[in-house]
């Protein structure tokens, strides 16, 4: 972490407030209490805020705030940040049918990872993820925590087509595909969840600074909430992080 | 609500866009929009719409449109080559039509997206408080699609705020041109510390020519490569729009209406709002250069402008709102007039 933020300019309506150079919860916390605290105060001229890993993008009207202010003020803002106390994130349940048609590389992952489908699973499952930012697609996570042990390549060669709720692997990272797309992700498994729909209020379910913990559930469960889901009866099932750890 | 227009024929890339989907970019949500918000602004000013109201997006090839409903129409950006009953179709004007003209387009002659506004405006239902299509997305415009045959375009023409006089005009002085080499102003960084000094320096002295990857999401260049000092990878962070991205090639590509709104590249630079209309309009082939102007520089040319337009703005005529329609039938064929009182 830095010791003081730098503003580096992006243009001539928008500007970064970056924390510092790496990837930690500590780091993303300063971006998160930042951005708690810019849309509590509502500064004039700022129009929207994109928080990411260690870093925000400040978009501002320049015809109604000159930046120079604006950059005063957020240091302002910045220094006061010791004081807030951010809300208890929490857990995001997110049920996922491991392997078979849904998780087409679950026997490459276990294949290179020397572990067994059972243990992938428990380790998958056995984690509470952060969501450090979205982005990329709408409603992508960038989750934070993945047990190492589960790192695994990018295929060689991308898919044209990943179903909307494909789980899977890349590296050390794990995510879920918020919406139809290509890529090279090792599918493990597939939720049920729509973690993006544009007609839903709020249109993304996960929220940066929350957590995700995958529960495995059947094909027959998979089906079941599927259904609850399209008729709109199924409760998304979120709790305080502090009520209980990952699922051993 | 009225269907104003028919589409006979769709264009290349025909879509219904606003000035885009503002506030989700936080939960990965690109922000779309017209590419040449500019030109937007000023075919809605001509129709008497808020600035923001949905029009169409024209791209390269323009399409075929059979207008239902005598409404006024105005069309800005590109030369399309476009033609009402085979007559020019004059751009940057407020322009009336009736029930069944047939508005044609050819191919480009200059610059690359044309944008046709209805008066009222294009009314689809908005999406997260917003008409512009998204395609990746599926979302906003004609159910989250480009145009097709047989689609029809609604708009509540009562709806448009003011009545602006037919042959109302935009000021010479702020009329874009899309010919020749392209310079574009740029505000260095958020990450120009992530290249050499003499990256940088090829990066404002080299000529780049616009490749045929060039898309609502960006525009990729080719040209002399930017040289980076520690690799080309940044931990992902928000892009804004006409950020100048140097992925591990070293060829430029700035960042439009479409891009994803974070990303792992280093960004040079940002171009200056002033000049976003000019890559907008870039085709395949043209040239672009780029100058660095500080931050202050760009927003005065900003403030300068939007007085300007502002100013034009307000001084449009408005016509009476009386209209009369006419239908004359001879030989047999029925034709359609309509006669504006002016003030």
């Amino acid at each position: 972490m830095y010791e003081q933020p730098r503003l580096l300019p992006a243009g001539d309506g928008a500007l970064v407030v970056e924390f510092g150079n790496e990837i930690t919860p500590e780091i993303n916390a300063r971006v998160r209490s930042l951005t708690a605290a810019l849309e509590a105060e509502s500064l004039a001229g700022v129009v929207e805020l994109v928080p990411t890993y260690r870093s925000i993008l400040v978009h501002f009207d320049p015809l109604i705030m000159a930046p120079e202010v604006l950059e005063t003020r957020l240091l302002k803002v910045i220094d006061g940040l010791a004081e807030l106390k951010l809300p208890e994130p929490e857990v995001t349940m997110v049920p996922v049918c491991y392997g078979g048609e849904f998780g087409p590389d679950l026997d490459y992952v276990c294949e290179h990872t020397g572990l067994s489908t059972e243990e992938v699973i428990k380790l998958h499952t056995g984690t509470d993820y952060l969501i450090y930012m979205l982005g990329f697609t709408p409603g992508f996570s960038y989750l934070g925590g993945m047990d190492e042990r589960l790192a695994t390549p990018r295929l060689k060669t991308p898919r044209t087509h990943i179903p909307a709720g494909s789980t899977g692997i890349a590296g050390k990272q794990t995510g879920i595909y918020p919406i139809v797309s290509p890529g090279g992700w090792q599918l493990i498994g597939r939720t049920p969840l729509k973690l993006y729909d544009p007609f839903r209020d709020p249109p993304v379910l996960l929220k940066a600074g929350n957590y995700v913990r995958f529960l495995a559930i059947s094909e027959d469960k998979y089906r079941e909430i599927a259904a609850q889901i399209s008729d709109g009866t199924y409760q998304i099932q979120q709790k305080p992080l502090s009520e209980g750890g990952a699922a051993k | 609500m009225t269907a104003v227009l028919e589409v006979v024929m769709p264009g290349l890339l025909t879509t219904v866009q606003d000035r885009g989907r503002h506030g989700y970019q936080a939960f990965g949500m690109p922000v779309a929009g017209a590419v040449d918000e500019y030109a937007l602004r000023i075919a809605n000013i001509l129709v008497g719409n808020p600035e923001g109201a949905a029009a169409l997006e024209m791209t390269l090839l323009g399409p075929q449109l059979k207008v239902l409903a005598p409404t006024k129409l105005a069309l800005t950006g590109a030369d399309l080559g476009a033609e009402i009953n085979g007559q020019e179709f004059p751009r940057w004007q407020t322009v009336a039509v009736a029930t069944g003209d047939e508005i044609t387009f050819k191919a480009a002659t200059s610059g690359c997206r044309g944008y046709l506004a209805v008066a009222g405006g294009i009314d689809v239902p908005e999406v997260m408080g917003s008409r512009s299509t998204y395609l990746r997305g599926k979302i906003g415009g004609l159910d989250g699609r480009a145009l097709k045959v047989g689609d029809h375009i609604n708009a509540n023409s009562a709806a448009a705020k003011k009545n602006i006089q037919t042959g109302a005009q935009l000021a010479p002085e702020l009329m874009p041109r899309y010919e020749g080499p392209i310079t574009l102003r740029v505000i260095l960084g958020p990450q120009d510390d992530h290249f050499t000094p003499t990256g940088q320096e090829i990066f404002l002295s080299s000529k780049y020519q616009v490749t045929t990857d060039a898309d609502r999401m960006g525009c990729r260049l080719e040209g002399a490569t930017i040289e980076h000092a520690a690799g080309a990878d940044i931990i992902s962070d928000g892009i804004p729009l006409g950020a100048v991205q140097v992925p591990g090639h070293g060829l430029p590509i700035i960042m439009l209406a479409d891009r994803q709104t974070t990303g792992g590249y280093p960004k040079i630079a940002t171009v200056a709002s002033v000049d976003l209309s000019h890559i907008a309009q870039a085709k395949p082939g043209d040239e672009i250069s780029f100058e660095a102007i500080s931050r202050s520089e760009a927003i005065q040319l900003l403030k300068e402008r939007e007085a300007a337009l502002n100013e034009w703005a307000k001084s449009l005529p408005e016509a009476s709102g009386r209209i009369w329609h006419f239908s004359i039938g001879i030989n047999g064929q029925t034709f359609t007039a309509q006669v504006e009182e002016v003030q």
